[in-house]
């Protein structure tokens, strides 16, 4: 009986798992979806916020840190937006691959430079420690709130995509932006307004992982390719795509722990992936995107 | 007119002088040019914090030594690389042999790195001093000849720290549950830890292998739960330590923590609301010797925060290698290898007792310590979260002590 409320306390915990692995890779699915940049720095925004919570926490609180610390990444985002990748949209895909892997080099040794490469004590807040009991089932306290945020950012960020005039705009521009421009609508400003999304959506992982994890600058290529991981199976184009893909990954993630095979957890992730794209290649709910064909 | 001509022995003396003069600048140049040694260690991934303290201590002991006139009245620079993986160090390894002439190379963490280095600087003839990697293996079937090693083995944290807890009473027919990376260091260590529950008869209840790139323990942390053990031991490496600090605070278990390795910089990064437990450590900035202190003085004026462990091997290793080159009187292997096995190469680690190499093994026999975590409100900042015990084993005790029961075989230098 024990082995058996153990097994379903793993599987639903690699279910949870799944939510952080969300927050990255709904960004990382955006940006590429609309500018056909593959972002290689998400990670290094990832750790952004993570070292802004670690500045703020002590003004403003870990609550604050919450909100401010998101938003100033995702200012952040929108500046190398408007700098950066709106001189890759138009060529060859290559070129923002290497723009993307310099800046995250530039950003992790910016950020060892200025804070150190030793990693920053930081803790959660008193209320968010301890457990939480359902029958025999028990989780942390604090990844329920973490999980709480990651749905309700989820949740908002469906609603944006697919019930305003911004999100038709923004996923007519995915499908084809010279209709778009045909109609005297600039996709410019959306462009922005995504990548200030998607990266704040880092931040706002950073943020919430920060109290778990070492803050230390390489920490977001830690996280980056689960990420990249769980856009492959989800497929480009497709938000619940991205969404039964990272929920699919932290099941098999804790289906294998719940078997007793911790080691291989991450190689049957990626036996996943490589089956996926034998099968799908576009991945299990990737959209035809004509551009990219 | 008188023809002089030159005889023979006119004729070899003037071509010596001749010789001399155009050889002049080359000797000088050999006398006064530096002396270079490598330092390779990991500076990014999972150890790259701790290789960053290693770099800064071993920047420091240059710095002191050339102060104080070089060795042999040479000034010593550095080559510094990244050694990233057991790969890589062993290409900047031949590197730094083959292209720089470096005379010998210090650093390393990972017990992997650290045996391509140590194959590496046998092969091609140079001092490896190991600063960093724990391993027993490197010290039993492992070992060079060329490769010595001033961090600790396992085996003397195993000693150390079970001592600590056969006094606790947390041993004899108590529950385990032990965690261990998932490389050569966790697998050495893990072998010296089981072998240590079966002689004095623990339980091991649960013995999981954590994959070096696993960030989140909370899996783990629910299996800990279901076992209850009395004892969670931890043979991590790495931020690993911090990041199971972290989620062990999160979840407010209250299990006793301790384990067979242990970082300072790794308890500083999890704060004083997470770190908890006591652990075996090489060394550490409390520990109460004129020598230690004024490193840490010194370190801490230069460097803003005080060393921690990696920083006190290196240092010392530095140290080491240059007293070696003073007192052979160059920088060639075999002299030096002669040297250190020697019964004069006594050095002042700054510890109440001087280090020597064990000829056997090439372990630098020392003193290490026990650490014990302090309550938060006990914590005097934001560097003191522990207590540093005396040395171990005790004075009346022989250093030998700690690297009985070694797990990695026997070394023959074959």
């Amino acid at each position: 009986m024990l082995t058996v409320m153990l097994f379903l306390s793993q599987l639903l915990n690699g279910l949870l798992d799944g939510f952080y692995y969300l927050l990255i890779a709904l960004g990382l699915s955006m940006i590429f979806s609309l500018g056909g940049i593959v972002n290689l720095a998400h990670g290094a925004f990832f750790a952004i916020g993570a070292y802004a919570a670690f500045v703020l926490t002590p003004y403003i609180g870990f609550f604050g840190a919450l909100i401010m610390g998101p938003l100033l990444v995702a200012a952040l985002g929108m500046l190398v937006e408007r700098g950066l990748f709106t001189r890759f949209y138009r060529i060859d895909p290559i070129y923002s691959l290497l723009l993307t892997f310099g800046l995250a080099m530039i950003i992790e040794q910016a950020l060892r430079w200025y804070f150190g490469a030793s990693p920053k004590a930081y803790s959660m807040p008193d209320i968010l420690r301890g457990q939480v009991f359902v029958a025999d089932f028990i989780y942390s306290r604090y990844r329920i709130f973490l999980i709480g945020v990651a749905v309700a950012a989820v949740g908002a960020l469906w609603l944006l995509l697919n019930r305003t005039a911004f999100g038709r705009i923004v996923r007519a521009g995915i499908q084809n932006p010279e209709i778009l421009g045909t109609l005297g609508i600039s996709l410019r400003p959306y462009l922005s307004a995504v990548a200030a999304i998607a990266i704040g959506l880092a931040g706002l992982a950073g943020v919430l992982l920060a109290p778990l994890y070492p803050v230390h600058p390489s920490m977001g290529a830690e996280v980056v390719t689960a990420a990249f991981v769980v856009v492959v199976i989800g497929g480009l184009g497709s938000f619940w795509g991205v969404v039964w893909s990272a929920l699919l990954v932290g099941v098999v993630k804790g289906t294998m722990i719940g078997l007793g095979l911790s080691s291989y957890s991450m190689l049957a992730i990626y036996l996943l992936m490589f089956v996926v794209l034998l099968l799908r290649p576009r991945g299990l709910m990737g959209e035809r995107i004509t551009r990219f064909e | 007119m008188t023809e002089k001509c030159l005889n023979r022995r006119q004729l070899l003396a003037g071509s010596t002088v001749v010789l001399g003069t155009l050889a002049a600048p080359a000797i000088l140049r050999a006398q006064s040019s530096p002396i270079l040694l490598g330092h390779l260690t990991p500076r990014t991934g999972f150890l790259g914090p701790m290789g960053e303290y290693a770099v800064m201590a071993a920047e420091l002991a240059v710095e002191q030594i050339n102060a104080e006139g070089g060795v042999l009245g040479r000034q010593i620079e550095l080559i510094k690389e990244d050694s990233i993986n057991p790969q890589t160090a062993t290409s900047k390894a031949e590197r730094m042999i083959e292209r720089d002439q470096v005379a010998a190379i210090l650093g390393e963490i990972s017990s992997a790195s650290a045996q391509t280095i140590g194959q590496v600087t046998n092969r091609l003839d140079r001092i490896f001093i190991n600063t960093g990697a724990n391993s027993d293996f490197l010290r039993g079937e492992g070992c060079q000849r060329t490769m010595f090693h001033t961090e600790a083995q396992n085996v003397m944290y195993v000693n150390a720290e079970g001592q600590y807890f056969l006094e606790q009473g947390l041993v004899k027919g108590k529950k385990w549950y032990m965690l261990s990376a998932d490389y050569a260091f966790g697998h050495d260590l893990r072998k010296g830890a089981l072998a240590f529950t079966e002689r004095e008869g623990a339980e091991v209840v649960g013995d999981d292998l954590v994959p070096t790139d696993a960030a989140d323990f909370s899996s783990y942390l629910l299996s800990i739960r279901a076992a209850n053990p009395d004892l969670v031991v931890l043979n991590l490496a790495g931020t690993q330590q911090s990041s199971f600090f972290k989620q062990f605070g999160e979840f407010g278990f209250d299990y006793t923590l301790g384990g067979f390795d242990y970082n300072t910089i790794l308890a500083w990064a999890a704060g004083v609301d997470n770190f908890r437990g006591t652990w075996p450590c090489v060394w550490t900035h409390q520990v109460q010797t004129d020598g230690s202190q004024q490193f840490a003085t010194q370190f801490t004026e230069k460097y803003g925060k005080p060393p921690e462990n990696q920083a006190y091997s290196d240092f010392v290793a530095m140290k080491i290698i240059a007293k070696a080159i003073a007192e052979v009187g160059g920088t060639k292997t075999e002299d030096l290898v002669t040297y250190f096995e020697s019964e004069e190469a006594e050095f002042d680690i700054l510890k109440s007792r001087p280090g020597r190499f064990d000829p056997a093994t090439h372990q630098l026999l020392q003193e290490v310590y026990a650490v014990t975590a302090v309550k938060p409100s006990e914590a005097k900042n934001e560097w003191d979260i522990f207590t540093t015990s005396g040395p171990l084993p005790a004075a009346e005790k022989p250093l030998t002590e700690l690297t009985k029961g070694s797990v990695g075989g026997e070394c023959t230098f074959g």
